[in-house]
């Protein structure tokens, strides 16, 4: 990695932007889950306004999975410089006494989340591609009916009780993720002042809300198919 | 109070070095961390062995030279002090403490609990100055205002004292914080304003070079600093590096 990007700091700072942006889309995404709590006909229209919207699928999509990757890769490409910088290691560390765990295991509760979204898409996001652009099938209704299928199909991925403990897993390390990346995002851009503690305990907030959202989503229909 | 310590013994920098346990005893608690390592080395001259080689110079806390990992803390368990300044009131009769050198792939060890903190040196030559008029018109510091705010923050940035604990505590061994504190102290007043692009970006640059790693903003470095140096040094000099890049 050349030029701009090659600098520590630099890479802080995109690391930084790339995670505010995902925090924006998890508001996004768990916005469009509640709604399959009370009512079928909103989530079913939403999904499919999201599914078939050109400019959500062709402009928006492309720069959230860009995004995605490139919090990804530079996160690894960061631990790899990280390692090389750290090359023996002590033989009593007591990183406990000085900060928290999730802020030093921000790469184990990523590999976590990044396992997450490989199960996310076989799930979800694949069966989708194929039966809009293979099967050209963009009507988003279910076979041999006049209904949306978008319901239908969430409801069936929460029969499978290991599914849900996968997932309910999944959020709740996404959740020490968010716990400390928040903050850290602001503090990487150079945002610390007197509204930082505002913004490290919006970042609790929003590191229990956001994933408990998502836990919620995933037990309500497991116990409600 | 008797003790057991585990201490890293390394010949040299190519050696591979190893924990070595050693007994001592009658420590009293009134003694510096320092002065009990003093026991230990009198009585392994004593037996004729090899005494244990660590850092040290002001014994008051103000050099950095002291070093030391002790019970998986840079300086030991105790907060705002160097290795000097902890006393052995801070551990309890039939303790065993392990004491190991300053890790970081940038701060090589030279022998035993010694480390090559020379990287920090070339770290401030690469931007660490100020232009200052020595011609014999020198103008009178005072006379140029600066908001007491200002002048507190750029002096609590001073006070760092390259001791490295904040690389040693860091679990990616980046020197952010002190990098940090020496951008900080000069942007925050007036006459470090004729070289803060070059400043910042040469710093940055030769901390990169010298192999630390990338602060992922864990906190460790602020609460093990013997200074109390704060992450907020950290956010000025991101502020000041994306000034001079963009």
């Amino acid at each position: 990695m050349s030029g701009f990007l090659s600098s520590s700091i630099a890479r802080k700072v995109a690391m930084a932007l790339s995670a505010l942006f995902l925090i924006f889309f998890l508001i996004m995404h768990l916005s469009v889950n509640l709604t399959s709590l009370f009512s079928e006909t909103l989530f079913n229209h939403l999904s499919h306004f999201m599914g078939t919207n050109p400019m959500v699928q062709f402009v928006l999509q492309p720069i959230l999975i860009f995004g995605v990757v490139f919090h990804f890769v530079m996160g690894f490409v960061l631990e790899l410089k990280n390692k090389k910088a750290t090359a023996v290691k002590y033989a009593k560390d007591n990183g406990a006494a000085n900060s928290t765990w999730s802020s030093r295991n921000m790469v184990y509760s990523g590999l976590v989340i990044l396992a997450f979204i490989v199960l996310h898409f076989i799930d979800f996001w694949i069966p989708e591609l194929n039966t809009k652009y293979i099967h050209g099938d963009m009507s988003g209704l279910l076979e041999g009916t006049q209904d949306f299928r978008y319901f239908e199909e969430l409801q069936h991925k929460f029969v499978n009780p290991l599914r849900v403990l996968a997932y309910v897993v999944s959020f709740v390390l996404l959740g020490l993720h968010l716990s400390h990346g928040f903050q850290s995002a602001f503090q990487s851009m150079g945002f610390n002042n007197k509204y930082t503690k505002t913004v490290k305990a919006a970042g609790k907030l929003y590191s229990i809300i956001i994933p408990a959202g998502f836990v919620l989503v995933a037990v309500f229909h497991f116990l409600n198919h | 109070m008797n003790l057991t310590l585990k201490i890293w013994r390394q010949k040299n920098a190519d050696d591979k070095g190893q924990l070595v346990d050693y007994k001592v005893t009658d420590i009293s608690e009134h003694m510096s961390f320092l002065e009990m390592m003093d026991v230990l080395n009198e009585q392994l001259i004593n037996k004729g062995e090899e005494p244990v080689a660590f850092d040290h110079d002001c014994r008051e806390g103000i050099c950095g030279m002291c070093s030391m990992y002790i019970n998986g803390e840079a300086h030991g368990p105790d907060r705002g002090i160097t290795t000097c300044q902890l006393h052995m009131r801070s551990f309890k009769d039939g303790d065993t403490i392990h004491i190991e050198p300053f890790r970081a792939t940038a701060f090589p060890v030279i022998k035993d609990l010694v480390v090559d903190r020379t990287a920090f040196d070339r770290i401030q030559q690469s931007g660490g100055y100020i232009s200052v008029n020595t011609s014999g018109n020198t103008q009178d510091a005072n006379a140029t205002p600066i908001s007491k705010i200002d002048a507190d923050k750029a002096m609590d940035a001073a006070t760092c004292i390259g001791c490295g604990a904040c690389v040693a505590t860091c679990k990616n061994s980046s020197a952010m914080l002190f990098v940090g504190a020496k951008v900080s102290q000069y942007a925050l007043l007036p006459q470090g304003q004729v070289e803060a692009t070059e400043r910042v970006l040469n710093m940055v640059q030769q901390m990169d070079d010298e192999g630390f790693g990338n602060c992922t903003n864990t906190g460790a470095c602020e609460v093990e600093c013997p200074k109390g140096i704060s992450l907020e040094n950290i956010a000025r000099m991101n502020r000041e590096f994306l000034k001079a890049s963009l």
